[in-house]
């Protein structure tokens, strides 16, 4: 398995490096889908909070069945653990159809990306095509890749893909981009090894190189993760994203986190060691 | 010999620099104006100075320039803050100018008020992230504070209050003084407490006095403030401060208990509205419906629709499209329920497992075929102005859309109990409910009866739906989320009892909203599903269950 997808240090790191120098937020709400990715996702940040000197009672962490529709009472809990004389930040891996009522809450109770910022790892253009987004100006995306982001290749990346879906509006996603991406490398690595013999293509993945859609050059890596830019983007009203904060260069995507006990001595190394999970403490393969 | 090819290379050298001496000189004299400049940069003070800040794209730079532009004081610095937080501000690097375009769309150059003929090539929009938003309040708050709309003063004394900025001061103390209503008074008042809290150089009598004036607020807003007191402020002013927080924190949560039960209300009305066409369908009727979601997603569909329509059509009417949303949801959603009553579901009456499976089915085909032509992504509903905004009663906020949805719920309500009660349709419908053999030899067409309750059902199903699209995703999948709510609705109410459902959606919505602070979301909702087994294993019947003979039909 290749993933061109973010890793959670290549969204979920950077956004709060951003939120705790930009925005000097102190004060942290977690708030997910109750399922594995979030879970993981918050128990990295937990972790990576604590390592910045964040205090456990600065930390509230939430979870929601999924399809979560009411809101109310959480966006009041939010509001509250906001009015503590700290700057306050949601970071939400809320997922899929629970977003939309959730940003609605939000404006209807007049909590304002001023105020009270949320930077979202799953909603991108796509959602937001959904949801009328004058009251969620302001809040915040991390992807790898943003519509709005401008170069020669998106341009004609996104004129193409319009003119395929033929609808003039139609927008594009930080996961078509990983597609892009993805595709370009299958094929380069095709092109090396002259097979689609999947045990031959795998082996000629790591180390090929592709031209992502915003300017640069990724790699697969050893680990089957690949390097990206991030980008923290705030939502403007015409359901685009406003690029205000980019890493400096490409964030190599980590397949165990640094952050968390038990994972941090494990790599994910498919070239030299033949193992996703390889202890470097014991030298063993088969995680810790 | 040696000397003469020396004087060669002199002589050849002092040609080379004479003859590229032109050369040198072209690009010496444009770098000279950075070095001639610095005498002129004074001339760049004042509002020129402060605009040029706006011309870097860099939001740190638009942060300073806000500051700058605000404390000019010049009469134009009000205009070119509201046009920059209207996103009307642009700015050309090439010209080294700012534009903005006033109310009816002209380009006017920010520095001389003259309007411009020709848009410049590079015109991009000066760019806003929320640092420059905040930034762009505070500086709001310092200039409008006198301005003539009430709503305007109302906003910034507001802003005030949040920036606590302290250079304001003179000009709040000035307003105060002219203030003559009430309400914007305190509030500036209260921005003013907020002021001389955060400000070094107060006294302490003063600071004590302002967190008494933060104290009498008592909002999530004043606790927010005097949480976070500055690090030096005096011993006496920072325990005054912890006494507040701790009696507007217990004020607070009484104030809480009033919030959760709203909440629980306005739940309770969203799964009562969602679960009241299925009281007729599987209450009334006896049919497990699985496709009542669905009736539900379409009436959403069918807002989206109308809204799309006024949109391109008459976009004046847009605060009437809910209005108009629900009678056509209601026809909509009906016919599509006749057609399935009529198709499917009149051959399998009394056979209970045939017409789960059979309206399951229809759900799915539903799904699809919405799916299939609108996309599997969620559509844009609006929300009307008078459905927008929230206002607060005491130390709760309550959401219009909210009070509308409970309203609008009860309105369905009565006016279901009254249709059943008082027409000619509702006796049938309870006479054929109630012995269909009988109320057939009387002469009542079961079979159109049914029709007709079926699509009863469905087109109030279709009404939930058009209030539905105001919190939910308007998504294929919306019918998925509420239907297995509504059959716990109606079961734990009592089957075929209209006064059960609405006792049950009001406690299950009550129940969950006192259970969630305490249980979190997840385990409030597993609760709450516990709890109802356990009850109907001791009451198979519900709450009301209907006694003597209907019963044993």
């Amino acid at each position: 398995m290749f993933y061109t997808g973010a890793a959670p240090n290549q969204q979920a790191i950077p956004a709060v490096d951003y939120l705790m120098k930009d925005e000097k937020v102190k004060r942290w709400v977690l708030a997910g889908t109750d399922y594995v990715y979030p879970r993981t996702t918050n128990k990295i940040l937990e972790a990576y909070l604590k390592s910045k000197g964040v205090a456990q009672e600065d930390i509230m962490i939430n979870y929601t069945p999924f399809g979560h529709a009411d809101w109310q009472t959480i966006v009041a809990d939010i509001k509250k653990f906001g009015s503590a004389g700290k700057k306050t930040a949601v970071v939400s891996t809320i997922n899929g159809d629970a977003n939309v009522p959730f940003y609605k809450e939000l404006g209807n109770q007049g909590v304002k990306a001023k105020d009270i910022p949320v930077v979202a790892f799953s909603v991108g253009e796509e959602e937001l095509a959904g949801i009328d987004t004058k009251p969620l100006l302001g809040h915040l995306a991390a992807w790898n890749y943003f519509q709005s982001i401008k170069n020669a290749k998106n341009a004609e990346f996104i004129k193409n893909w319009q003119a395929y879906t033929k609808n003039a509006k139609r927008v594009t996603n930080d996961p078509m981009e990983a597609h892009v991406i993805g595709f370009q490398m299958w094929v380069k690595a095709v092109e090396k090894v002259k097979s689609t013999d999947p045990d031959k293509v795998i082996d000629a993945l790591p180390g090929i190189e592709a031209p992502n859609l915003t300017g640069g050059t990724s790699k697969m890596l050893p680990n089957h993760h690949i390097t990206k830019p991030v980008f923290i983007g705030e939502v403007k009203a015409d359901g685009q994203f406003n690029v205000v904060w980019k890493t400096p260069g490409l964030v190599p995507g980590d397949a165990w986190s640094k952050e968390l006990e038990g994972s941090k001595d494990l790599v994910g190394d498919w070239v030299t060691k033949k193992c996703g999970n390889f202890n470097t403490k014991t030298n063993k393969c088969g995680g810790a | 010999m040696r000397a003469l090819p020396d004087r060669l290379v002199a002589l050849l050298f002092a040609l080379a620099i004479a003859l590229t001496a032109p050369a040198f000189a072209q690009p010496a004299p444009a770098a000279d104006p950075p070095a001639a400049a610095e005498p002129a940069a004074p001339a760049l003070t004042g509002l020129a100075g402060a605009l040029a800040h706006f011309l870097e794209d860099d939001f740190a730079e638009t942060d300073t320039g806000i500051g700058e532009v605000a404390a000019t004081a010049d009469p134009r610095a009000a205009t070119i803050i509201e046009a920059l937080q209207d996103g009307r501000l642009s700015f050309s690097a090439e010209e080294k100018k700012v534009f903005y375009k006033d109310a009816s769309g002209n380009l006017i150059d920010a520095l001389s008020g003259a309007p411009v003929a020709a848009e410049p090539a590079d015109l991009s929009d000066v760019r806003l992230n929320n640092r420059v938003r905040r930034a762009l309040d505070a500086a709001i708050g310092g200039l409008s504070l006198q301005a003539r709309e009430p709503a305007k003063r109302l906003q910034s004394a507001e802003a005030v209050f949040k920036s606590r900025e302290g250079s304001v001061l003179p000009a709040l103390d000035a307003a105060i003084a002219k203030e003559t209503d009430a309400k914007i008074k305190q509030a500036m008042v209260e921005a003013r407490a907020a002021v001389i809290i955060n400000s070094e150089d107060a006294s302490e009598v003063d600071k004590l006095t302002a967190i008494g004036v933060v104290r009498a607020r008592g909002d999530q807003e004043a606790l927010n403030l005097l949480a976070g007191l500055p690090a030096g402020s005096p011993a006496s002013v920072q325990r005054a401060a912890r006494d507040a927080v701790a009696s507007m924190q217990s004020k607070l949560a009484a104030w809480a208990t009033v919030q959760n039960a709203w909440y629980g209300l306005s739940l309770g009305s969203v799964l009562l509205l969602a679960a009241i066409g299925l009281a007729i369908t599987f209450g009334v009727m006896g049919v497990i419906n699985m496709a009542h979601g669905e009736m539900v997603m379409i009436g959403a569909y069918v807002t989206f629709m109308v809204q799309e329509y006024i949109r391109t059509s008459s976009p004046a009417l847009f605060d009437y499209s809910l209005l108009i949303a629900v009678p056509i949801a209601f026809v909509v959603a009906g016919l599509i329920g006749i057609l399935i009553e009529q198709s499917v579901i009149r051959f399998l009456y009394g056979r209970p497992l045939e017409t789960l499976l059979a309206t399951w089915g229809i759900s799915l085909i539903l799904q699809q075929a919405v799916r299939t032509a609108f996309g599997p992504t969620n559509r844009e509903v609006g929300a009307p102005s008078w459905m927008s905004g929230t206002f607060s009663v005491g130390q709760i906020n309550i959401t219009y859309g909210r009070l509308w949805i409970i309203l609008f719920t009860m309105a369905v309500f009565v006016g279901l109990l009254g249709l059943l009660r008082f027409t000619r349709m509702g006796l049938e419908m309870r006479a054929v409910t109630q012995n269909r053999s009988m109320a057939a030899s009387m002469g009542i067409r079961t079979a159109r009866v049914d029709a007709l309750t079926f699509g009863l059902g469905s087109g109030i199903a279709g009404i939930a739906g058009v209030a539905l699209s105001q919190i939910d995703n308007v998504s294929p999948n919306l019918g998925q989320g509420y239907i297995i709510d509504s059959f716990l609705v109606v079961v734990f109410g009592g089957v075929g009892n209209l006064w059960g459902t609405l006792v049950a959606a009001l406690t299950l919505g009550i129940a969950n909203k006192f259970l969630e602070p305490f249980a979190g979301a997840v385990l409030a909702k597993i609760a709450i599903l516990v709890f109802i087994i356990l009850f109907i294993q001791k009451r198979p019947r519900g709450l009301f269950a209907l006694k003597g003979r209907a019963v044993e039909a």
